[in-house]
């Protein structure tokens, strides 16, 4: 696997967005989703949450060039459209750091190679106010250690085990990995009574 | 020692433990629409991958598809782009697809337990998140995203981490005028959005066991809203009598075998759960949501709660939601005006819920200016309605009779809100901005229930008119 594809640790300058329930309809309106690619997303990122509220993070200059997003509990409920994840990595978010995320959207984040880590509430909480004072100074996620880092602070950052092997082997897309079970693929197909006609 | 459904479907389609202590889980089936899928092809192209196992995904249009008529090359040109890429994709790679002229054309969710693609037993996948819905017929039924749609495509697998199985039980008898959409309401929001983030939810119990599997569907499909990506109910005979004679059911001495192999997957007596719910039927009134997400519920007799009693963490949220949907806390939910009555969606768009809601509009009058429209999920559902006459009593009434597509449960097509429009609808999400208008409101309810408003202009609680 190529070495560009590890996230071992992703340092970066936070973006804090607070509230909880935050869902992929907002995070990328369905309007958005009528292309057959991914291009240009990025512009339409939180698009009518920003035209709603001129204090939106994402309509702040002093945000601009942020590479961690900062989010409360439940973040990208909703929708399986990977346009939302798409959308941040364009960007330019390169992990995410809340005190829990949606299933299908954690999965998607994963499958892109950028990088959730979840804190306890307490935690969460004090890095929201943190990061939202000092715009200016940088979060250290730390995918090996599972640590999340800011201004001097320590956290514990969890992860589960299979994603952090995912993002520590550079294995994300997992589509490679996959093939490698070869005829093994077959040999289950053929086990099940659906697959050969009961 | 006795298994779960869960167990049994997870260790019957397990290739291997992957390096990451994932299991590489194969797919029974895997259903496709225009949305999610087009990147995934493209990315399967750049890779020089072929789909491995064409005959096990199958394809229809449905969230883009234009109700008013479906007559091509659509008006909506990006529309039509979408619609183009999918029918090249299916033919370059070999995948059947159930396009608009097969007569067989319907939302995904609709369409698969419809023609007997979806089957007791299965691992199906989906890149929609409502594939939930397919659990109803004891399968296990994952929405997932456009990355995980190529590896379907080029492994038949997923790498997943097992998840916990909650079981959730409803006893007793549901009351008249109260329906499956009221009972996964009445369970989102005793268990939160999130509470299911991590579980799949077994549904249980003599109420689900007396449900229709229309019903069951409508019950499965929202387990997202609840946090669960998976949920499903046991196959039993409901289940088997349900898929006798479907298109893709199995036939003759097949059929019989595929019954004893159906059965054979369901939960062992005796069975562990992680978790394990109980709720009473003959507790659920009808529900309505007040706020921006689908556990923020009341029952049709109760009153729009105030932050201030909410508990510390849900407070500001209660606040934001109120705010957003310009409702007063203290007022009575009934009662409340509407501008547009939806009657469609995967959640609710079968015949059975046509039914419901045909039963409450007939020689009934949708009020003096609501927009009002019944979409039926598929093309089968929209003709079996017709054969019944449900049409003319929609039409009669003063609602729209649409073609079947998502529409306005997530307006990708024409069929949006405008500016603040309230909404009842009988979709699936109450989300800020999900049917087409930014600032647009939507009240979630059964379908009945949206025939009721429809007609009062109003909140209404649909049991004084069922008479």
């Amino acid at each position: 696997m190529s070495q560009d594809n590890v996230r071992r640790r992703i340092v970066g300058r936070g973006i804090a967005l607070p509230g909880n329930d935050i869902n992929t309809d907002r995070i990328m309106p369905a309007r958005y989703l009528k292309s057959v690619t991914f291009e240009g997303l990025e512009a339409h990122l939180f698009e009518d949450d920003r035209r709603q509220a001129a204090d939106h993070p994402f309509n702040q200059t002093y945000y601009r060039g942020a590479s961690i997003l900062v989010v409360g509990q439940n973040f990208g409920s909703g929708s399986s459209r990977e346009h939302a994840p798409e959308g941040l990595r364009r960007w330019g978010i390169r992990g995410i750091v809340g005190e829990s995320f949606a299933e299908i959207f954690f999965g998607n984040c994963v499958a892109i190679g950028l990088p959730c880590l979840t804190l306890n509430a307490a935690d969460g909480g004090w890095l929201m106010e943190a990061v939202a004072r000092y715009p200016e100074q940088e979060i250290l996620l730390d995918v090996e250690n599972r640590l999340v880092r800011f201004v001097g602070r320590t956290f514990p950052g969890m992860i589960p085990d299979g994603a952090r092997h995912q993002l520590l082997t550079g294995t994300w897309n997992a589509t490679g990995v996959l093939l490698e079970a070869g005829d093994a693929i077959e040999l289950v197909a053929k086990r099940l009574p659906y697959v050969t006609g009961y | 020692m006795a298994e779960t459904l869960l167990d049994k479907i997870w260790r019957a389609h397990t290739v291997r433990t992957l390096p990451s202590g994932q299991t590489q889980l194969f797919f029974g089936l895997h259903l496709i629409h225009e949305v999610t899928s087009p990147q995934a092809f493209q990315m399967l192209r750049e890779a020089g991958l072929r789909v491995r196992f064409p005959e096990r995904t199958f394809a229809t249009i449905d969230h883009i598809v234009p109700t008013a008529s479906q007559a091509r090359p659509f008006g909506d040109v990006l529309a039509e782009e979408m619609t183009v890429h999918l029918v090249r994709n299916c033919k370059e790679f070999g995948i059947p697809l159930f396009d608009l002229d097969s007569g067989r054309q319907g939302i995904v969710h609709v369409i698969g337990p419809e023609l007997g693609l979806t089957q007791p037993g299965m691992t199906i996948a989906c890149g929609d998140s409502h594939t939930s819905t397919h659990g109803a017929l004891g399968a296990l039924a994952f929405g997932i995203g456009t990355s995980q749609v190529r590896d379907i495509l080029a492994t038949q697998c997923l790498a997943l981490d097992k998840p916990k199985l909650r079981q959730i039980s409803i006893e007793g008898t549901l009351h008249r005028g109260v329906y499956a959409k009221d009972v996964i309401l009445a369970i989102i929001h005793r268990l939160g959005v999130k509470g299911g983030v991590g579980y799949a939810y077994e549904y249980a119990g003599s109420a689900i066991e007396a449900m229709s599997m229309e019903e069951r569907l409508t019950i499965c499909n929202m387990s997202i809203e609840g946090g669960a990506r998976v949920g499903y109910v046991n196959p039993d005979a409901t289940t088997c009598a349900y898929l006798k004679g479907r298109s893709f059911t199995p036939q003759g001495d097949a059929f019989d075998r595929a019954v004893t192999w159906w059965m054979s997957m369901a939960t062992d007596p005796g069975a562990a759960f992680d978790d394990v719910v109980r709720m009473d039927a003959g507790d659920i009134e009808p529900m309505v949501t007040w706020g921006i997400n689908p556990g923020q519920s009341v029952g049709v007799g109760e009153r729009i709660p105030d932050p201030v009693a909410a508990p510390e963490p849900d407070r500001a949220a209660w606040s934001e939601a109120l705010t957003f949907m310009s409702l007063q806390p203290g007022r009575p939910i009934v009662g409340t005006p509407i501008n547009v009555a939806f009657i469609g969606s995967c959640t609710n768009a079968r015949l059975s819920d046509l039914r419901a809601a045909a039963e409450v509009a007939r020689g009934r009058k949708v009020a003096k200016g609501i927009r009002a429209l019944v979409v039926p999920g598929s093309q089968a559902v929209a003709g079996a309605a017709e054969a019944e006459g449900l049409h003319e009593i929609f039409q009669e009434a003063g609602f729209e009779w649409r073609k079947a597509g998502c529409s306005l449960c997530l307006g990708m097509n024409e069929d949006k809100l405008t500016g603040r429009e309230v909404c009842a609808s009988s979709s699936n999400r109450n989300f800020k901005g999900r049917q087409g208008s930014p600032t647009g409101r939507t009240l979630l309810m059964s379908p009945a229930m949206v025939a009721a408003a429809a007609i009062a202009g109003k909140v209404t609680d649909v049991r004084k008119l069922l008479g």
